[in-house]
């Protein structure tokens, strides 16, 4: 319970600290925490920043999905009014060839019977010759005449 | 004083229970005795000085080197602890004390306080006779005075207190301005009446007195207290030789449980002494900054 001098000098160190304090220890410490904080707070707009671009480009991405697909069932869709097309035209043109075809076939076959029939007259004519040698050469005999001339019948 | 206490020591070899504890209460001072007048200003304690000034600038000097290399990324562990120390003493600053640029001295202000005070309070911890020891070794004089809790000696904690008593002064007198201030000490708490200017006077002489005692004295009482009880602990545990075996171990053990409970309770003590005195300086040099 004694005082002295010891007072003085203990408010001057008491002041001292302090200013050291308020000098050196203080603002760095607080500057850091205020740039904490606001990097803190930066970062989490930052992320409410990210999570918005993401929804919407979810959203963008299912749209082009859809839109994708709705293409995708069109380009189907034609392709097959597309194939469509392409049977009946060949079935048309299957059609039209084969009608060609049996048109070329009957023009041959009358062709080929009036060659032949060419020939058959020619043939005929050859076998009148052949049985009128074949009575000139004979007598003439009604009945073998006869017989002659039913072959030349079935001949012609 | 100290030549009788001397001589009885070399006639008995040991100092009497007495003699130990005034021996213990008195400080390393510039007259080489203990000091007898009341208040003697050509008189200058040196242990409470060193140890004050040696744990003042050990404190500021850690806090210093972790101020140094704060980073706002990822703190480190002492970083965070004494992030979060400042974030108390700046709240508490932010409450208390309504003047933004005020609070940029007395918010590091009272967070010197704090830590100047705890560590002071904290040398309590130490065995009450080991740094007397080494120094009356060092210094080769066997009978040498040490004293190593600087708050528990007056002129330590009064020191502060005076110290946040001139800063009221100061403050009052930034923020009302000096005739300003002069009014309000003439005109308040009572009222503007010419019949109430002395009362009103008187009363705040009384108040600042009254603050700024309690303010140095809680905090000296305390740690004196504690001190005093370390010794009386000290001196339970030094009897024991003299007593039979049986007595002897008693007190033996009764130092082991008694000083292990009140070093325990004392933490308690060191840190809420702190605390009050931290939070004294606020609140007074913030009624500095009101006006009524």
């Amino acid at each position: 319970m004694y005082l002295n001098a010891t007072l003085l000098a203990q408010i001057t160190v008491f002041i001292i600290l302090a200013l050291f304090t308020m000098k050196f220890v203080w603002p760095p410490i607080v500057k850091a925490l205020d740039e904490r904080a606001a990097r803190i707070s930066e970062g989490l707009a930052e992320a409410e920043r990210g999570r918005q671009s993401l929804a919407l480009s979810a959203r963008s991405a299912a749209e082009t999905v859809r839109e994708g697909k709705e293409k995708a069932a069109e380009v189907i869709a034609q392709a097959e009014k597309r194939a469509g097309q392409i049977i009946d035209k060949a079935k048309a043109d299957a059609l039209l060839e084969a009608e060609k075809v049996v048109a070329a076939a009957k023009e041959e076959i009358a062709q080929e019977e009036a060659r032949m029939r060419e020939s058959l007259r020619g043939r005929v004519a050859d076998l009148a010759v052949a049985g009128a040698e074949k009575i000139l050469r004979r007598e003439v005999d009604a009945r073998a005449h006869a017989e002659m001339l039913a072959a030349l019948r079935l001949d012609l | 004083m100290s030549m009788s206490t001397t001589g009885l020591e070399a006639a008995a070899g040991a100092p009497n229970a007495g003699e130990y504890v005034l021996h213990h209460l008195a400080n390393l001072n510039s007259s080489g005795h203990p000091q007898s007048v009341m208040v003697d200003f050509s008189i200058i304690n040196y242990d409470t000085l060193f140890f004050s000034i040696a744990l003042g600038a050990a404190g500021l000097f850690c806090m210093w080197r972790i101020a140094r290399r704060a980073t706002a990324g990822v703190p480190g562990r002492a970083q965070a602890a004494l992030e979060i120390l400042i974030e108390m003493v700046g709240n508490q600053a932010k409450a208390i004390v309504h003047n933004e640029q005020s609070r940029r001295f007395v918010a590091p202000l009272a967070l010197t306080v704090f830590i100047w005070v705890l560590l002071m309070n904290s040398m309590d911890f130490l065995p009450v006779d080991l740094l007397p020891l080494i120094w009356q070794k060092l210094s080769g004089n066997p009978h040498a005075y040490l004293r190593v809790v600087p708050t528990a000696d007056l002129n330590g904690t009064l020191g502060l207190s005076v110290g946040v008593l001139l800063l009221c002064f100061f403050y009052n007198i930034k923020t009302k301005g000096l005739g300003g201030w002069v009014h309000e000490l003439f005109t308040a708490p009572f009222g503007n009446h010419p019949l109430l200017y002395i009362p009103n006077f008187v009363m705040q002489l009384i108040e600042f007195i009254a603050k700024t005692v309690s303010h140095g004295m809680r905090l000296f009482g305390n740690m004196y207290a504690g001190e005093l009880l370390f010794l009386l602990i000290a001196l339970m545990g030094m009897a024991f030789p003299s007593m039979s075996l049986f007595g002897g171990s008693l007190l033996w053990l009764g130092h082991l449980v008694t000083g292990t409970l009140w070093a325990l309770f004392h933490i308690f003590i060191v840190v809420l002494q702190a605390f009050i005195f931290m939070m004294l300086t606020l609140v007074y040099i913030g009624q500095a900054h009101e006006s009524h």
